[in-house]
């Protein structure tokens, strides 16, 4: 099929193409992050806080036997935070970190199917008038008559502590 | 042995190897100087790492290994004696190779090596020792047997070329014995099964004989005994070899019956047996694996041991007997097989103690104190990476143990002790810990110098009672050195508060014993293995948390009556002694209501004893550490993870730190007022 073949393709640099992404929702918002960032897609499982930790990673789960962190990208977004329902899902990604390969869990409200995204109907994030801080969006794309969210992973994980603290309502 | 891999970083590892053994081979020279097995393998070692340095590319290495190699080659001809000097110009030479091979050699020092290394070979030539190789001659030849390694052929040794250059030492009868190979269906063409046994009609000295061999005896059997000494009925029988009825000459007489190659088979087989006991060491098997891989099998071995401890919590809730038995056959098994995973990481403490026979070697050329080394319990085995974190702060024990333990010989006579000073190195298992000491005879430590030296340096408030303990604990401060000055051995970074650290780190101690005049003797007390502590599992508002129990004194608990007496100043009496302590739920920020009657578990910090306030104490865990990711390891409170056995995370507290976070946000508090 031509469709998988295009999304094959290696994507290049950001400006045309197809890649494959999976799409979750926080808070009815839809964002989408790369297939091949993805590892697992698991069930809620006990989440223990971590004291002291930023609050975007405020707490580490058990993946297949390592402890790695769970991240809510909600507060990155400055997203108000609900209960947990039936449909929550916890993302597990690959992702580098100052360098270093690192799992980390992203919650979500709900994940909904791995499609291709044609990159070509990307702008990138308006500098007014969007409720979320544009340095962390990588690109608003749009799909079936609305935009999804392409958070910048990269730079939301590397972010200096001071600057996602500061993110934090008062 | 790893063929997958790239083959530079194969010889790199094959080379460090290498250079490791020559240097090992090189000390054992210098104290026995003409002992020939040591030169011959040190020959070996240089001319291998020679060869295959010119195979990978590596050119430079193996032009100037020549130098050495050819060196050694006239040591091994008993043209030049193996003077100390000259070794002491291999070895320096060998660390030019290290350099060669993994970057940052410089050339003119490499031709200065090589300059000083021929002056030294011009200067042992004179000096050369009766050739004991002659003295065998009167032997009117030499019969010999060996038998190649299967892969032999694989590995470009050509059988016919060791028996052609055994041609040159004179006549030669030649038989070979077939009883190894192999039926024609197991038989593999490269693999070479036959065994040959020459009979040399030659005046040669055995060496002669035994440098047809010399780049493939560690692999080989050989035996080479005298031809007089064999009785006459045993005498070679030139074997029949291709006599056998309906087989074809040649290629290799795969069916030759067994019969037709017996009358040699019985002699070979005997001598076989008494080859050297020295190369049979030597062939155990090991595999190179990379220390990651071993991690990742420990990750799933850990996963093992939680999924079994869930089934058997499920048996055990369950009227089936046959599951019952299932699942215990399943936890022995996965606790064999974790205790197993354990051991594979372990490595014996010997390969770091190897390193500072060098070491010793140096510094005595240094400070021309003569130093004799001892060690002990080698074969005692520690974790991987407890070896790897060691060596450094090792070297600098051994170092102060010389620069400062040590007296000049002068001394030593003067002090009635004998001429060379002995540096004593000693490892040994006392229950899950390793203690590894560092002794000497020296001069020990004097604790008034120590407390004068830290007054100078402000370490110390000038008149402030201290014990002999306290003060010898002085040396562990930051920027302390009793040194009056700093020579180049001492005083180069590393100090011993960086010794103290890193032993801390490994979640071990350091014990320093020292009588004035008679020497001193660290220890270091190490945990068996980094992967696992036991700890006391607590529970602070919902959470759960590790507290390493080698921190622990003990527990007590806290009764609401003198929980809310300690409002204000959180201290605790302890048998008269006052305890400050810590609400961990207020370190952690749970926001929950504490347990009636909470519990203080008493943790020590060094000398401070501090008081760590719990909602319940659920019992000792056995735990398997897990290291904090990326964007948690900020965090000092958390020395790392562990999974409980409800596949739960849990945290492991780092003791030192978490009271300092305390202090400070005691600190913040009291400022706010």
């Amino acid at each position: 099929m031509p469709a998988q073949l295009q999304a094959l393709e290696p994507q290049n640099s950001g400006s045309a193409g197809a890649v494959e992404v999976l799409t979750f929702e926080l808070q009815g918002e839809i964002f989408v992050l790369e297939a091949t960032m993805v590892r697992e897609i698991m069930d809620l499982v006990a989440m223990t806080p971590v004291p002291g930790a930023r609050r975007f990673a405020a707490a580490v789960i058990n993946f297949r036997g390592r402890v790695i962190p769970l991240a809510d990208l909600r507060i990155i977004f400055g997203m108000e935070s609900r209960p947990a329902t039936i449909e929550s899902r916890i993302v597990v990604i690959e992702i580098s970190i100052d360098s270093t390969p690192t799992l980390v869990g992203l919650l979500t409200d709900r994940v909904n199917e791995v499609t291709t995204l044609d990159l070509a109907n990307s702008t990138p994030p308006p500098m007014v008038g969007m409720r979320y801080r544009p340095d962390f969006v990588r690109a608003l794309v749009h799909r079936e008559g609305q935009f999804v969210i392409l958070p910048d992973l990269e730079k939301i994980f590397s972010a200096t502590p001071g600057s996602v603290r500061s993110m934090q309502p008062a | 042995m790893n063929p997958s891999g790239d083959p530079i970083q194969v010889f790199r590892a094959e080379a460090r190897d290498l250079l490791e053994r020559a240097e090992a081979g090189l000390l054992d020279l210098l104290q026995r100087p003409a002992e020939r097995p040591i030169i011959d393998d040190v020959f070996r070692s240089l001319h291998t790492l020679k060869g295959s340095g010119a195979m990978f590319g590596f050119d430079a290495l193996a032009a100037f290994t020549h130098h050495c190699e050819t060196a050694f080659d006239r040591v091994r001809k008993g043209e030049v004696a193996a003077t100390g000097d000259l070794v002491s110009v291999v070895l320096e030479a060998k660390d030019h190779m290290r350099g060669l091979i993994e970057g940052g050699a410089d050339e003119a020092h490499g031709k200065a090596l090589i300059a000083r290394l021929e002056r030294e070979v011009e200067k042992a030539a004179g000096t050369s020792p009766a050739q004991p190789a002659q003295a065998e001659s009167g032997t009117h030849g030499w019969r010999v047997s060996f038998k190649l390694p299967h892969d032999a052929l694989l590995n470009g040794c050509n059988p016919l070329a060791l028996l052609a250059e055994m041609r040159e030492l004179g006549p030669c009868r030649v038989a070979v014995s077939t009883a190894e190979v192999p039926v024609l269906d197991a038989l593999a063409p490269q693999e070479c099964h036959l065994t040959w046994t020459v009979e040399i009609d030659a005046e040669c000295p055995r060496s002669a004989v035994e440098d047809v061999f010399v780049f493939i005896i560690d692999d080989m059997t050989l035996d080479i005994a005298p031809l007089g000494d064999v009785p006459a009925s045993e005498a070679l029988e030139v074997a029949p070899v291709d006599a056998a009825p309906g087989t074809p000459a040649s290629p290799p007489p795969v069916a030759t019956t067994q019969p037709a190659a017996e009358p040699v088979a019985p002699a070979t087989v005997v001598a076989a047996a008494q080859t050297s006991e020295k190369r049979n060491t030597k062939s155990d098997e090991s595999v190179r694996v990379p220390a990651e891989r071993l991690d990742e099998l420990m990750d799933r071995v850990g996963e093992l041991v939680i999924a079994q401890s869930r089934l058997s919590q499920i048996a055990a809730a369950s009227p089936n007997l046959d599951l019952r038995a299932v699942s215990e056959d399943i936890e022995r098994l996965s606790n064999e097989l974790r205790n197993t995973m354990m051991v594979l990481r372990m490595v014996p403490v010997g390969a770091l103690f190897s390193r500072f026979r060098r070491l010793v070697h140096d510094l005595s050329r240094e400070t021309g104190k003569s130093i004799e080394l001892i060690t002990d319990g080698e074969s005692t085995e520690v974790d991987k990476t407890v070896v790897e974190r060691l060596a450094d702060p090792l070297v600098h024990l051994v170092r102060n143990a010389v620069d400062h333990g040590l007296e000049t010989p002068d001394q030593r006579l003067a002090a009635g002790k004998t001429e060379a000073g002995r540096v004593c190195l000693s490892a040994r298992q006392a229950g899950g810990e390793v203690v590894i000491s560092i002794s000497d005879d020296g001069r020990g430590i004097d604790h008034k110098r120590v407390r004068e030296k830290a007054e100078a340096q402000g370490l110390v408030v000038p008149g402030a009672a201290l014990s002999e303990a306290d003060t010898l604990q002085l040396i562990f401060q930051p920027g302390f050195s009793t040194a009056a000055t700093v020579t180049s051995l001492s005083g180069r970074g590393v100090g011993m508060d960086v010794v103290k650290r890193t032993v801390e780190a490994l979640r071990g101690s350091i014990d320093v014993q020292t009588r004035v005049g008679s020497g001193s003797d660290i220890s270091l007390r190490i945990p068996l293995t980094l992967a696992i502590i036991d700890g006391l599992l607590v529970r602070v508002g919902t959470g759960r948390y590790v507290i390493p129990l080698s921190a622990v004194e003990e527990c007590l608990e806290l009764s609401p009556e003198e929980d809310l007496r300690a409002r204000g100043r959180s201290f605790l009496s302890v048998r008269d002694a006052l305890v400050p302590f810590l609400r961990l739920r207020d370190v952690f920020g749970t926001g929950t209501q504490p347990e009636r009657f909470q519990k203080v578990v008493i943790v020590s910090t060094g000398a401070e004893r501090v008081g760590l306030v719990v909602d319940q104490i659920i019992g000792d865990h056995q735990t398997v550490i897990k290291s904090m990711s990326k964007l948690h390891e900020d965090i000092a409170m958390f020395s790392g993870a562990t999974i409980l056995g409800d596949g739960a995370v849990a945290l492991i507290l780092d003791v030192p730190q978490l009271v300092a976070a305390g202090q400070e946000q005691e600190a913040q508090l009291r400022a706010a007022g």
